[in-house]
């Protein structure tokens, strides 16, 4: 496939960028393959932009040796997609319980450490990974969550768990989890990375903290940048946009697990927080968490269905319509997904580029969709915006069909 | 669109029906009344007070829905809300005489009649009507009939009356041919 | 005459019924009741219909309900519950939904542990559904047949202040009261513990028409009604309640509470009770109380329901 010069992409019209680094998602290999494969979800990335992604390490069995990130790592390279990049666990097994070779793990090409899916709930074990991971030059990043306060919620309390009668998740149980992350940051002069934050009180306590000088970072997803927890309810407006909206996409079904995820959809004012975090800084990186699953564990009912979105193809449409709505300017939604991963995770830029064409319209078809997980409750949902080229290194390694315009 | 019966014409009717019923029905005391539902009920109770007026008989009266016992044929244009039946005596053994104000395919009447036997087990049943337009498609027939009018199938009988609609009369509107 | 109209393909929820729909059930309640109290009790326009009873979490008064209600309309009634059946066996919803659609039933009753567990099977069947009560989130027969009930007891529902108390948090029951009763006029106060009340509602962000009172004493003074919600013995056992000897003291019904209501209020329970912790015996049996009517009542609406949904032509 011929390089197109970038020069003649951006006289066409397109948007010619850096490519997206995403420093979180779930690729699923090995383990559970019915969901998603490092092959596809590698060649999903690029759909959607992201020229590297990171893979979280809670498969089966989950990568906490260096053996298991050297096939991932090569999996990742077969692939022959977007760049994969392994985050090993903090902990053996991911069982919370003593600290994985974290040094070792580094040697072996881990970018980052990570029990994701679950937060170190041991405080002295978490104050231990934050000091050891030091020597080993990684970050470690974490899922804040109390999970005796969160306990068996399936969604947000608050008003619309109330009325559709599902236990919820308090906002305060992500509160509590960062408000003793930050604290252990700050005695142990650590380096750490709160993954997809989404409530306003998390935010603001990383805000007095960097205020203080901690080097703490963190990340939002592009669902909590714009849906709600009414999206639970039957709601599919967009957290900027009025009720017509709803009346325009026409109410869908409640209780439609594709909206299940942790941390749950939060309220309209968490999101406009994450927003105005990004505005402001106190939110270095948007960060998809994308989290497939097979049609079998989500069509069930929605207490039993697994907690997730497929987020990777649908993260630049839903961004760009923030950025139309004034939530951002465009420049900072970009440098959150490319620089500032990199940034976070010290990694080189690696001159991988994209061409997004803005005002491209289509609509959110499962069989269109290149993720083997088609759990997103943007399904038939009209978006604005996609990829339209992505080069890593220095080859084409997703065409939209776009070259034809400038044979 | 043609006046069929006027106020008058209605009145008349009735007061006839009533006469009718006294000749032929010689046990007065086991005779009730009960109107079907709508319009039917407000003539039985006219019915009622008329052999009341005539010949001082207290004749019981029942109001009939037969809502629920309607077959597909005559469902069309239908209210969902079921009205409550009222059968405040034992139907058994009694001669019912069911009031109606439209007799045409007979599938309303037919309905009545099983509504009506599930009170009881009636000795008779017998059928008084205002108006008999004909086009029955069950072998259903009248035996007090205030007119006969011969009309088309497509045709609309109207009847109005006093309770429900201000006045008392019965107007034809006619299809408008193709 | 107003003409009303019946467009619903299911009844999952009233929560987004307009004030004409609930009077149109209650209407068609108050004719089934009549035809209940016939010598023969049984009406047609079901025949040649089968209601499907899908109750996968236990209850025998509400199955049995329906199904009095389905044989009184003429209907056909299959039963299948949770004991004993493909669900013990570990058979998916999604399994069942798609036998039960293939067998072809005109209407599923169904009944479910999983809030939207009803939604979940009408997006998958073409048979109506009726929700007989689906985890916390709603119970819309019950809150039919309390409003009905009510109705009949007190006339006009507009400004009445009745009193739902107990486990807010876990109850379909509260949820499905609220949607009918504030459509016809009342106004709700709920009552009972912090812990078992919807940290939304108790932090003032209620559904409108309705408010909150933690102290039951001052929420009956003048009320026009009280239902008293079953509280599950396991609550007790899950660190939400102290015990249920506190339950019982603090919003227990009992002869004194009940007399500070209005004097013609009466006392409702959708049952099962549990005498001497949410009741005491006194009050449930008294001259007050309506459990008796609304268990009549629950046939008739059920029967309403029905005939809308399969019985008349739409």
């Amino acid at each position: 496939m011929v390089l197109p010069a970038r020069a003649d992409l951006e006289r066409r019209g397109l948007l010619v960028v850096p490519g997206f680094v995403d420093l979180h998602a779930h690729l699923r290999e090995p383990g559970f393959e019915d969901s998603e494969t490092i092959a596809t979800g590698a060649r999903a990335a690029l759909r959607g932009g992201f020229t590297t992604v990171c893979a979280m390490p809670n498969t089966e069995p989950p990568i906490d040796s260096a053996g298991l990130v050297a096939e991932l790592m090569a999996k990742g390279a077969a692939a022959d997609a977007a760049r994969v990049l392994p985050i090993a666990c903090i902990t053996r097994g991911r069982r919370g319980a003593d600290l994985a070779d974290l040094v070792e793990l580094a040697r072996a090409g881990a970018v980052a450490f990570s029990d994701d899916g679950s937060p170190v709930s041991d405080s002295r074990l978490f104050r231990s990974a934050l000091e050891y991971a030091q020597v080993a030059g990684r970050v470690v990043i974490e899922h804040p969550q109390d999970v005796s306060l969160s306990g068996n919620g399936v969604m947000h309390e608050g008003a619309a768990s109330a009325g559709l009668g599902l236990p919820g998740m308090p906002a305060a149980a992500e509160e509590t989890a960062v408000a003793r992350d930050l604290a252990l940051a700050r005695l142990t002069g650590a380096r750490l990375h709160l993954t997809h934050l989404s409530t306003r009180t998390a935010i603001e306590l990383v805000r007095q903290a960097k205020a203080d000088g901690l080097a703490v970072t963190a990340d939002v997803t592009p669902h909590h940048l714009a849906l709600t927890d009414e999206w639970v309810s039957g709601s599919r407006r967009f957290a900027w946009e009025g009720s017509e909206e709803d009346a325009r996409q026409g109410a869908a079904i409640p209780y439609d697990p594709n909206t299940k995820v942790n941390p749950p959809l939060r309220t309209r004012a968490d999101v406009e927080a994450c927003w105005a975090g990004l505005r402001d800084g106190t939110i270095d990186a948007i960060a998809t968490d994308h989290a497939p699953h097979a049609s079998i564990r989500k069509e069930v009912e929605y207490q039993d269905a697994a907690f997730g979105i497929s987020g990777l193809e649908t993260a630049l449409p839903l961004m760009l319509a923030g950025v139309s709505a004034g939530r951002a300017p465009l420049e900072t939604v970009l440098r959150a997904l490319s620089e500032a991963p990199r940034r976070i995770l010290g990694l080189a830029d690696t001159g991988d580029w994209i061409a997004i064409d803005r005002d491209a319209e289509w609509t959110v078809d499962a069989l269109e969709l290149g993720s083997k997980g088609k759990n997103t409750p943007l399904l038939g949902r009209r978006l604005t915006g996609r990829v339209v080229i992505a080069v890593v290194n220095g080859k084409v390694r997703y065409d939209a069909g776009a070259s034809a315009a400038f044979a | 669109m043609s006046i069929l019966l006027t106020a008058d014409d209605v009145r008349r009717a009735i007061t006839r029906i009533a006469h009718e019923i006294v000749e032929r029905e010689r046990d007065f005391s086991q005779l009730a009344i009960v109107g079907v539902r709508a319009r039917g009920d407000m003539l039985a109770t006219r019915l009622r007070d008329a052999l009341r007026a005539t010949c001082g008989r207290e004749v019981p009266l029942g109001l009939l829905d037969i809502t629920l016992y309607r077959d597909d044929l005559t469902r069309i244009g239908y209210s969902p809300t079921v009205h409550r039946t009222d059968i405040p005596f034992p139907v058994d053994d009694r001669v019912v005489i069911l009031v109606d104000d439209v007799l045409f395919t007979g599938r309303t009447v037919r309905a009545a009649m099983d509504a009506l036997l599930d009170y009881g087990r009636p000795r008779a049943i017998r059928l008084a009507v205002l108006v008999d337009r004909g086009h029955r498609e069950l072998p259903i027939r009248a035996d007090f009939v205030g007119k006969n009018i011969a009309t088309a199938l497509g045709d609309d009988v109207r009847v109005r009356l006093v309770e429900s609609d201000g006045r008392d009369e019965v107007e034809l509107a006619q299809k408008v041919p193709a | 005459m107003t003409v009303a109209t019946w467009a619903r393909r299911h009844v999952l929820s009233t929560e987004d019924w307009s004030r004409d729909e609930i009077e149109l059930v209650l209407e068609n309640t108050s004719a089934m009741t009549e035809v209940l109290s016939r010598p023969v009790r049984r009406a047609p326009p079901l025949r040649g219909r089968t209601v499907v009873l899908f109750f996968a979490e236990a209850s025998t008064r509400t199955r049995v309900s329906f199904e009095l209600a389905a044989k009184a309309l003429s209907a056909d009634v299959v039963n299948i519950s949770a004991a004993g059946s493909s669900v013990e066996k570990g058979e998916t919803l999604l399994d069942t939904v798609r036998t039960l659609d293939a067998l072809g039933g005109d209407v599923i009753v169904m009944r479910h542990s999983a809030s939207g567990a009803p939604y979940f099977v009408a997006a998958r069947t073409t048979a109506a559904v009726i929700n007989a009560g689906d985890g916390w989130h709603a119970h819309p027969t019950q809150g039919l047949l309390d409003a009905y009930t009510l109705r009949a007891a007190l006339g006009d529902l507009a400004g009445r202040r009745i009193v739902v108390v107990g486990d807010v948090l876990h109850s379909r029951v509260a949820r499905s009261d609220i949607h009918t009763l504030v459509p016809l006029g009342a106004s709700i106060t709920l009552s009972g513990p912090p812990t078992l009340m919807p940290s939304a509602w108790r932090c003032g962000a209620l559904p409108p028409g309705v408010t909150y009172e933690p102290d039951l004493d001052r929420a009956l003074d003048g009320a026009a009604a009280v239902i008293a919600l079953r509280l599950q013995r396991e609550r007790a056992e899950s660190g939400l309640l102290p015990s249920l000897r506190e339950y019982a003291r603090t919003w227990g019904l009992n002869e004194a509470r009940v007399a500070r209501m209005r004097p013609d209020a009466p006392v409702m329970h959708p049952g099962p009770m549990n005498e001497g912790i949410e009741i005491e015996a006194s009050v449930a049996h008294g001259a007050r109380s309506l459990i008796a009517a609304q268990v009549t009542n629950g046939v008739a609406v059920r029967m309403a329901l029905l005939y809308l949904l399969a019985g008349h032509p739409s």
